[in-house]
């Protein structure tokens, strides 16, 4: 497993410690005049005490949607931090309990839809363990392929909208010229850019189209150019790591009992990765590494995003070089239609394609919880079945919502603009969060 | 001048041999190509049609050439809100304290299926379109509606600015909700805008 | 290099190597070896042990939730460092019991673990929190409560959390709740808007509660003027 990798700061004029490491030291104006680089003083006596209450949100360009956080200050520094949630509460589980399995994808691009392809997928596990099914081999390397896109274009958000939260605004341009290359593979393979209800259960919405694989590739060899610009553009840049180093901390105890997953976690110094603690999909057999953090703050967090980026393209490479010839839909007639012209044609496929339409396949009694390595974190879902063809209970274990919920713990003690990066480093998305 | 270059039958112009660099025209027809071309939009994005606006407001398709390049996060400093997203009830009044915020003349594009009608969130949670709460213009179906949707909507947006009359002071009258409710139009229009219909009506039963 | 030192997954001796799962059967299949564990140090509060799908599902006394997560938590042969979630189920069977789920992960025996808690109909829907072991649990709870009714006795905040706190219709997620809710359209947006945004000063979640006399003259009023109800 790959060590953190220690970065070189010659930009910074903020130093760099004897681990080599820039450090954060504020800068406050010398009695001369000037910058000088000191801690600054305690508070100003005559305020000390009072109180001041801000909110934030929900409708706030750097709450990453509708966010609400009432913050309590004493001077610049946060004492208390309340956050609100639930802005963006739509129903997902009720709704999920009127639907059949297959009905419910389209619901799953959008509770987190940053990463859509990887919901659908995630979803789809979770009901072909209800069922029972087997996927087929080239099944299994597409949604491998569809993953480590959908995590791709999913940092590539958040990298854009943070580097905009913390000032530089060329980053957002970038990441969302590469977006829209992936956006362009998804329409070919399954037609549509974001919400692309990719999977179904049992295999796929559809088999890649022709030439596809060119598209990617041509994808794969250019991203890493564009990602390194921006790591030359931020990584070692003065003000990305004044803003960012140091802030936020979570120890890899705290981390652990707070319940943070993903990114977080493993900036915090835990390896912990579904893919490969409880690995699905043969993630086992494709050879990448998991970056890990040992500072827990912003600036690690950071690093361990772009990192991904890098190990996704790996995997991505070598799912392309891979990729098994075959079927794609499993051969199950409980949950794959027959082919539209046999459908149109013979009386036993039409009825066949009528009762799974409209009654829908039944799975057996049992339950199951299926969890993916999601950009934001553990994604799981629970779902709970009384062999109706519709779930009793789905439950989505958002990653984000718990992350979030440790955001008291992280900005406390920190100054009113340092809340804004700690935010942005959780990656939120308030369609998961809320649901 | 670009007013020039584009005659419609709105300018008047007045021979530039005589003009010494002036022209005459409506006032109507001025104002109101200053403000098409200039509106400044306020993102009320909530959920994946956010995703889609930040893309249309990317590098490739770039909102800024319809003089949209500031987004005014403020809504005292704008002139289109632009609702993309679901809308649930918790965040009615949210939209609707933002709406009242923001100065006249003001606009609004609904979109989306979600913001427009609910979308495919026929719940308890989830408002059934945004028309109930604000005054809406443009409607942009779709989930999410692609760029190349929402930049249409602009246009049609920027087509029904260049109509306005300014002796049609109605047109930017303020919409006092009620206030026993908060409602601006009756319940009953309420209720019937936002029926079941489609494939919302058989699917509502659990466990079949 | 200063910092953390990395806490490594699976690093439990002679553990097999991970591997995505193939051909799980239905019912059966080798239990979590923590269910046998529970057996023995719990007795009768372990009700039953099922595996479904590979997973392991432990049926507990839902009054001793703490105890046994808190074995689980601090216990070195366990170690469940991991909660991932607290959720409930109703069934369409309304005889049938609700279930409480807690999903606990070991992260050092890479370990999946189901725990459930039965709370029969007719009960009052309470079972303890597990907050003092898991701080991850604060959310999850009250989700779980605002969703469902269950109180966690011993969550410190119980509160709704995704459904604003005058929420007059119930719980979504129970069964007898119907999906548009209980409301008309329109009166259900006409509370929802008569709610106002801007209350933001909720005494009882704000240290300065104590020195509210100190406060500036409009702020005070403002919280008197009914702005102290939380959203
Ligand atoms: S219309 Fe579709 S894409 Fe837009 S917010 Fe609603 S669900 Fe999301």
């Amino acid at each position: 497993m790959a060590a953190k990798r220690t970065v070189e700061v010659e930009l910074s004029t903020t130093g760099i410690g004897a681990d080599g490491r820039p450090q954060r030291v504020p800068l406050v104006a010398g009695d001369t005049g000037g910058l000088a680089l000191q801690a600054p003083p305690a508070l100003e006596p005559e305020l000390e005490g009072e109180h001041m209450l801000i909110n934030i949100g929900p409708q706030h360009p750097a709450t990453h949607g509708v966010l609400r956080l009432v913050l309590e200050l004493d001077g610049e520094t946060v004492v208390r931090c309340i956050p609100h949630i639930g802005y963006l509460h739509c129903g997902f589980e009720k709704i999920g309990e009127y639907r059949q399995y297959n009905q419910i994808i389209p619901w799953t691009d959008r509770d987190d839809y940053l990463n859509c392809v990887g919901n659908n997928i995630a979803f789809s596990l979770g009901a072909e363990m209800l069922f029972g099914i087997e996927i087929t081999p080239r099944c299994t390397v597409l949604r491998v392929i569809g993953m480590e896109l959908s995590r791709i274009i999913s940092h590539l958000v958040w990298m854009g909208t943070t580097a905009i939260d913390i000032g530089a605004f060329t980053p957002f341009l970038w990441s969302f010229q590469e977006r829209e290359n992936v956006y362009n593979l998804l329409e070919g393979w399954v037609g549509a850019r974001l919400t692309t209800s990719a999977s179904r259960v049992g295999g796929m919405a559809a088999d890649i189209p022709d030439g596809w694989l060119d598209g990617l590739k041509a994808f794969v060899r250019a991203f890493p150019k564009t990602l390194d610009e921006c790591d030359r553009m931020l990584t070692k840049n003065a003000v990305w790591v004044g803003r960012t180093v140091g802030l936020g901390v979570m120890s890899p105890e705290e981390a652990l009992n707070y319940g943070l997953s993903g990114p977080m976690l493993r900036a915090s110094g835990v390896d912990y990765d579904v893919r490969k603690d409880f690995p699905y999909l043969d993630y086992e057999t494709y050879d990448w590494e998991v970056p890990v953090g040992v500072h827990g703050d912003v600036y690690d967090r950071y690093l361990v995003r772009m990192e991904e980026m890098r190990q996704s393209v790996r995997i991505v490479e070598q799912a392309m070089a891979r990729l098994p010839d075959g079927p794609v839909n499993v051969d199950d007639p409980r949950v794959i239609l027959p082919p539209k012209h046999k459908a149109t044609s013979e009386m036993e496929s039409m009825i066949h394609h009528f009762k799974n339409v409209m009654e829908g396949p039944r799975p057996a009694i049992g339950e199951s919880y299926v969890a993916v390595e999601a950009p934001k974190g553990e994604k799981g879902y629970y779902m709970v079945s009384d062999g109706s063809a519709k779930p009793v209970r789905w439950r989505i274990r958002p990653p984000s919502f718990v992350n979030l919920s440790a955001i008291p713990k992280m900005v406390e003690g920190h100054l009113l603009s340092d809340v804004i990066a700690i935010n942005a480093s959780i990656d939120i998305v308030m369609g998961e969060i809320d649901r | 001048m670009g007013l020039i270059d584009a005659p419609a039958p709105n300018v008047v112009s007045v021979e530039p041999a005589h003009s010494e660099g002036w022209i005459t025209t409506r006032l109507d027809f001025l104002v109101n190509w200053g403000r098409a071309n200039s509106l400044w939009p306020m993102p009320f994005g909530t959920a994946c049609c956010a995703i889609e606006f930040m893309a249309t407001a990317a590098s490739k398709f770039d909102l800024a050439r319809f003089g949209m390049e500031r987004m005014g996060y403020s809504p005292r400093q704008a002139d289109v809100l632009i609702c993309a997203g679901r809308v649930p009830f918790k965040l009615a009044p949210v939209l609707r304290r933002i709406w009242q915020q923001m100065p006249q003349p003001k606009w609004a594009i609904s979109m989306g299926a979600c913001a427009s009608t609910g979308g495919m969130f026929d719940n308890y949670a989830v408002v059934q379109g945004i028309d109930t709460i604000i005054p809406v213009d443009v409607y942009v179906p779709g989930c999410p509606p692609r760029p190349e949707a929402l930049i249409h909507a602009i246009m049609m947006l920027q087509k029904k600015v260049m109509k306005d009359r300014m002796s049609d002071t109605a047109a930017r009258m303020e919409m006092e909700p009620d206030p026993e409710s908060q409602l601006y139009i009756p319940p009953s229009r309420i209720d019937a805008l936002s029926q079941q219909f489609g494939n919302s009506i058989p699917q509502t039963r659990s466990g079949q | 290099m200063s910092g953390f030192t990395v806490i490594r997954a699976g690093t439990a001796p002679d553990l097999p190597t991970p591997a995505t799962p193939k051909r799980v059967p239905h019912r059966g299949g080798a239990a979590n070896p923590s269910a046998e564990a529970l057996k023995a140090r719990f007795g009768d509060a372990i009700r039953r042990v099922d595996v479904v799908w590979g997973e392991t599902s432990v049926t507990i006394d839902a009054a001793k939730v703490l105890d046994i997560v808190r074995w689980l938590h601090d216990d070195t042969s366990q170690s469940y460092e991991y909660l991932v979630d607290v959720t409930a189920v109703e069934f369409r069977d309304r005889a049938l019991p609700i279930e409480v789920i807690w999903h606990l992960r070991s992260i050092k025996y890479r370990r999946f673990l189901r725990l459930k808690g039965l709370i029969e109909k007719g009960n009052p829907l309470s079972v303890p929190s597990v907050w003092a072991v898991y701080k991850g649990a604060d959310w999850l709870e009250r989700e779980c409560y605002d969703m469902f009714g269950i109180t966690f006795t011993g969550h410190p905040d119980l509160r709704r959390i995704l459904l604003w706190e005058q929420y007059a219709e119930g719980f979504p997620l129970r069964k007898d709740f119907p999906l548009r809710g209980r409301f008309s359209r329109a009166e259900q947006l006409r509370q929802a808007l008569s709610a106002n945004p801007e209350a933001r000063y909720s005494m009882e979640e704000l240290s300065i509660a104590d020195a509210f006399a100190e406060l500036p003259l409009d702020m005070r009023e403002r919280i008197k003027h009914g702005e102290s109800t939380g959203e």
